[in-house]
């Protein structure tokens, strides 16, 4: 995020394999889902039960979906604050093609075209005139939810045809939603992208060092700006979700989203600095917080109390590798 | 080459006195001296609070916890207020400092002691503050009815013909340009942003201004609570939530550059009012404050736009006093 790149962290599995197999992020998350998970089956006796294992999903699945793709824009060097802004311009977007009487295939339509849309925008606006992303997305955020309040105003947009209900409450096989198989098919397809072609490599080298990058013969702008488009891609289509299954649009919709996929994707071991992560690890990372917030829904936690036990999660899992370095005399 | 140095807070001066003579125009009213002095009460708040942000950036970091921070330590004060009415207001504004300095030096350790970057940790306790909040009040509000008449009217009081939070407002405004103008601590905080590396060879010890510039910006969150709490007479765990980013707006339109380094106490001051006069032109010429998000998002993209121009021509240098005398 600064133009200087400060100094990069390089993946530890770069240097000792095997050790780090053992001791990588991935594993630190895994242990920490699982003692999360055993909390929460002794904590409520509702905990254990398909169906509610299904609603659990649901807490994580959008946020997750938009986490993938930012997890590939942080890896780059940048960020994208307006993601919970694009969602409520495209759930706004729908509204009016609802009103105006439009089908559900040309409401999924519009969710998809409106987020790439602004993701294009705000690519734009940092590839082209080389701006600091931090700020042009936090302007793009005032500006798109902007025209949504401006759009909507105080009201909501009802009458959503039920068939487009499928998206955000539907199943697709049993108590398996087809929120939570869309987030598990992204999964994998981000995987591939990331960890298995040479765009994916491309985003870890612009992160460690865009210059070198850009030497060596990467594209950085155009790369950046394919991200940009898929952050907006993604988050349209997380729009249609949340829009489904809430059946309406207030402007308000998705309000601090952007904080949550962030730390959803920071607690997945994605260095804010750019350069290193994963996707297994930010797939890790969406079901502990969706297990954090319905373990302490399920002991009816208020939901900002849970936000104290997100943001201690988030500073521990990152302090704790730090301070177990420390304490072996690593430094 | 020193005219040059000004250019940036002359132009936004001159945007602002545009705004005004354009709002005038359609409501003549609003550039009366009064309300004019009313408008700069009104933004004296988000004056201090981007002061206290623009000292983080300056050094390459970021503080996202300010609005939680504003709003914990509002909570604590009003509970304190409404339990004990005998303590004396300015007493209360020394705990409302004392407590946000505690939650600033918070992030500040992380920062400095475990090199988290900054906006990991501020994200962390953005929301844990937040949570703290609830935690302390169990999600009950205290409302005005509850507060002393003290409380509510100290900084309604006119001093001079001029309300004490605008006077609270000049002095923090003043305190802070003699810090970044006129002291070692100031000439670090630019030093650290501009080269860090070059900083920690010149003898800075990064860590630990960074430590301290984290707890000059809970300082300003803690003093802000009270303000704010006094100002609109409500504490709740809602207070000013998501009020960080256009504390960060405030700043970028001023002309701080997020990359450290660049920026000064006149750019942080001129562009919270520039957002101050469009939250408050806006009902006086009758347009509906739904636009007021959108009207400040193109604000900030357009000054974005024009500071990374001024950036690029100028370079990175800010110290431009110290380099004529060498």
């Amino acid at each position: 995020m600064t133009d200087i790149p400060a100094p990069r962290h390089i993946p530890d599995r770069l240097d000792k394999p095997l050790r780090s197999a053992i001791f990588s992020w991935e594993a630190l998350l895994v242990v920490v889902a699982v003692a999360i998970f055993a909390i929460n089956s002794f904590a409520s006796p509702y905990f254990l039960d398909p169906y509610s294992l299904s609603d659990l999903t649901f807490n994580f699945t959008e946020k997750g979906l938009i986490a993938f793709a930012m997890a590939l824009l942080i890896i780059s060097g940048e960020i994208d604050l307006s993601v919970a802004a694009i969602i409520a311009l495209a759930s706004t977007m729908m509204g009016m093609a609802v009103q105006a009487g439009a089908g559900t295939p040309v409401l999924v339509l519009i969710g998809i075209v409106v987020g790439l849309g602004c993701g294009a925008f705000n690519g734009l606006l940092v590839t082209r005139l080389g701006l600091p992303s931090i700020v042009v997305t936090i302007g793009t955020m005032s500006l798109f939810r902007g025209i949504a309040f401006i759009i909507l105003g105080d009201q909501a947009y009802k009458g959503y045809p039920s068939s487009f209900a499928f998206f955000g409450q539907g199943y697709v096989w049993w108590v398996v939603s087809f929120e939570l198989v869309l987030f598990l098919i992204a999964a994998v397809v981000y995987w591939f992208l990331l960890h298995r072609t040479s765009f994916g490599r491309r985003v870890f080298a612009i992160g460690n060092n865009p210059v070198a990058a850009q030497f060596s013969g990467v594209r950085v702008g155009r790369t950046k700006f394919i991200l940009f488009c898929l952050t907006g891609l993604m988050s349209g289509i997380a729009s249609v979700l949340i829009t489904s299954r809430l059946g309406s649009t207030r402007p308000s919709i998705a309000q601090g989203y952007e904080l949550e996929v962030i730390t959803m994707v920071v607690l997945g071991g994605v260095s804010i600095l750019g350069g290193a992560g994963s996707i297994l690890g930010v797939v890790l990372a969406a079901f502990i917080m969706g297990l954090v917030t319905f373990g302490l829904g399920l002991l009816n936690v208020p939901g900002i109390v849970m936000s104290i036990f997100i943001g201690l999660l988030l500073i521990i899992v990152i302090a704790l590798p730090i301070v177990w370095r420390r304490l072996r005399g690593g430094r | 080459m020193k005219a040059f140095l000004k250019y940036r807070e002359i132009w936004l001066f001159a945007a602002i006195v545009v705004l005004i003579g354009l709002i005038s125009t359609r409501f003549p009213a609003f550039a009366d001296p009064g309300n004019l002095r009313q408008v700069f009460n009104d933004t004296s708040i988000l004056m201090i609070l981007a002061l206290g942000q623009m000292v983080v950036i300056l050094t390459r970091s970021i503080d996202l916890s300010m609005a939680s921070n504003l709003c914990f330590t509002g909570m604590v004060v009003a509970m304190l207020n409404a339990a004990h009415p005998a303590i004396p207001i300015p007493l209360l504004i020394v705990i409302a400092l004392a407590v946000g300095l505690v939650l600033g030096a918070i992030n500040g350790l992380l920062v400095w002691r475990l090199n988290i970057p900054s906006i990991v940790v501020t994200l962390g306790t953005l929301t844990i503050y937040r949570g703290a909040t609830f935690v302390l009040s169990g999600g009950a509000w205290v409302n005005a009815d509850k507060m002393s008449p003290d409380f509510i009217g100290f900084q309604r009081a006119a001093f001079l013909g001029i309300p004490v939070l605008s006077w609270i407002a000049i002095l923090v405004i003043g305190l802070f340009f003699v810090l970044m103008t006129r002291t070692a601590l100031g000439r670090s905080i630019y030093a650290i942003g501009v080269n860090p590396t070059a900083s920690v060879y010149a003898g800075i010890d990064v860590g630990r201004t960074k430590f301290i510039v984290f707890c000059i910006s809970g300082m300003i969150g803690g003093l802000s609570g009270y303000l704010w709490i006094s100002r609109y007479v409500i504490a709740s765990v809602e207070v000013a939530n998501g009020y960080e980013l256009n504390i960060i707006a405030a700043c970028v339109i001023g002309g701080i550059s997020i990359a450290g380094g660049i920026g000064s106490v006149g750019g942080a001051v001129l562009g919270a009012l520039f957002l101050g006069i469009i939250s408050n032109a806006l009902p006086v010429i009758n347009i509906s404050p739904f636009w007021q998000m959108a009207i400040s998002g193109s604000a900030i993209i357009l000054a974005v736009v024009l500071n990374a121009r001024g950036e690029r021509q100028q370079g990175r240098i800010i110290l431009r006093k110290v380099e004529a005398v060498t």
